[in-house]
């Protein structure tokens, strides 16, 4: 049974929701922007559930105050990185969070090969499960 | 009152990506529906912004009257936009041309808030910037720099004091060109995501334009700062004391008005900002007369009035040959 269809990756918010579009995007970002929160840009071509952290495309933006100088970024990224994944963060520095609070995919490769379930026997015949993703296969630069 | 209304003058360190106007609410969906022009002044409150331009900023009557202008055809504008009416979005691009201290700084301020009030911006910040912010030392250095402030400015304003250090004729490898391409093509591609002021005197400005037929051609606004005459300094001076908490002795106004007449006449005379200059060095002498009356009870009169000998003991006199107290 194929539990993605399309083997989408659903990482983030909104990840089961068709593309945002720039403008809705732009609306993400006001709303982040409203409560003071720093966006980032980040993207990755290895998207295992526990690879948190991906590569940052520039630093993070705290001063910027603008959502459309911020899409111009994540454009840029996108423009470079056609193939990748790309991420938005939005990152809430107030003391005692100090943490992402908003996170979604707003680039993805043409292809997605999805994960593959790995079974590793090991002693008294126990199973132990892992995913793979079959991206990864390939080197860096190369996967999608 | 605002903390800016420093009559002409401008802060010592330009504010750099303050935050000036950050209204509440903007009321731009009732802005959407109105049909006069009253409406619009009502929700936008800019009547309220002109109003303060009017009072705090001493003289300057062309450039307020070209403000009230600008700002009569953004409200025409946002009519006709609401009526349905197309017209293209309005090039804001501007350019003030004075002497130093003839208050361009302050005036970029109150128009960023205009802007913003009339949704021509979106934040409405106004964010001051110099050659340094925006050309690189490097090959490859410039455009990331540039697009960086630009990046910071968007949605409110771009004020690039002395703009006319962008462009160096005399070294062809310099880096401004490249500032001043990158800033034409988003002037002109993104002109609802900023609005860019040059300033700068009127003779070096006049020969940058020359140069760069492009920006002339983008910038529809072009203002004229006159100089203040010797009343309108007088003025100013007045109201700095009183922000300062300070007065002038009885017959001091009059000995700093003849300290003006001789000023204006020399060499780099700056304005409001020589004038708070000399109110500077009179504090210092008042400072120092009262200092040296060590056992002397002083009364709040005391501490707050600027005597006549504090501005004659200035060496504006002594060049002038023409002691006033003599």
């Amino acid at each position: 049974m194929m539990t993605n269809h399309g083997n989408r990756l659903t990482q983030g918010q909104f990840s089961y929701l068709p593309e945002l579009t720039d403008k809705q995007i732009t609306a993400q970002i006001e709303y982040a922007l409203g409560k003071n929160w720093a966006l980032g840009v980040e993207y990755t071509d290895d998207p295992h559930p526990r690879n948190t952290y991906w590569e940052m495309y520039g630093n993070p933006m705290f001063d910027l105050k603008d959502a459309s100088a911020i899409l111009t970024e994540i454009n840029a990224c996108r423009e470079t990185f056609p193939n990748h994944y790309v991420r938005v963060t939005a990152f809430d520095s107030t003391q005692g969070v100090e943490s992402v609070q908003m996170s979604y995919i707003v680039n993805r490769p043409k292809t997605e090969p999805g994960f593959g379930l790995t079974r590793q026997e090991v002693g008294g015949r126990q199973i132990q499960y892992t995913v793979h993703s079959y991206a990864t296969d390939k080197p860096e630069g190369e996967r999608y | 009152m605002s903390n800016s209304s420093n009559p002409g003058a401008r802060a010592d360190t330009p504010v750099k990506a303050a935050a000036v106007a950050q209204p509440v609410d903007t009321p731009v969906v009732a802005l959407g529906q109105a049909r006069s022009v009253g409406e619009v002044l009502a929700q936008s409150q800019v009547e309220e912004v002109i109003a303060e331009l009017d009072r705090d900023l001493v003289g300057l009557a062309p450039v307020k009257a070209r403000i009230r202008d600008i700002a009569a055809l953004l409200v025409i504008d946002k009519l006709r936009i609401n009526l349905g009416l197309v017209s293209e979005a309005p090039s804001l691009h501007m350019n003030f041309v004075g002497n130093p201290g003839t208050g361009k700084t302050s005036v970029a301020m109150r128009m960023a808030q205009i802007l913003h009030r009339l949704g021509y911006v979106r934040k409405g910040h106004l964010v001051a910037v110099t050659r340094d912010d925006l050309v690189g030392q490097y090959i490859g250095h410039t455009a990331p720099k540039t697009k960086e402030v630009l990046k910071k400015a968007m949605g409110g304003v771009l004020f690039i004091d002395e703009a006319y250090y962008l462009y160096r004729p005399e070294n062809e490898r310099d880096y401004g060109q490249e500032a001043i391409e990158i800033l034409l093509q988003v002037m002109e591609n993104q002109r609802d995501d900023l609005v860019v002021i040059l300033a700068g005197y009127k003779d070096r400005m006049d020969t940058f334009f020359e140069s760069n037929p492009g920006m002339s051609s983008r910038i529809a606004h072009h203002l004229d700062f006159p100089d203040y005459s010797i009343d309108e300094l007088l003025h100013i001076s007045q109201k700095m004391l009183t922000q300062q908490n300070y007065v002038f002795a009885p017959d001091a106004d009059a000995v700093f008005k003849r300290y003006l007449g001789l000023r204006v006449q020399q060499p780099h005379f700056a304005n409001a900002r020589s004038v708070r200059n000399a109110l500077d060095r009179a504090r210092l002498r008042q400072a120092s007369r009262l200092f040296a009356d060590r056992d002397r009870k002083l009364s709040v009169d005391d501490l707050q009035t600027l005597t006549a000998a504090d501005f004659a003991a200035s060496r504006v006199f002594l060049q002038a040959d023409d002691r006033p107290d003599a």
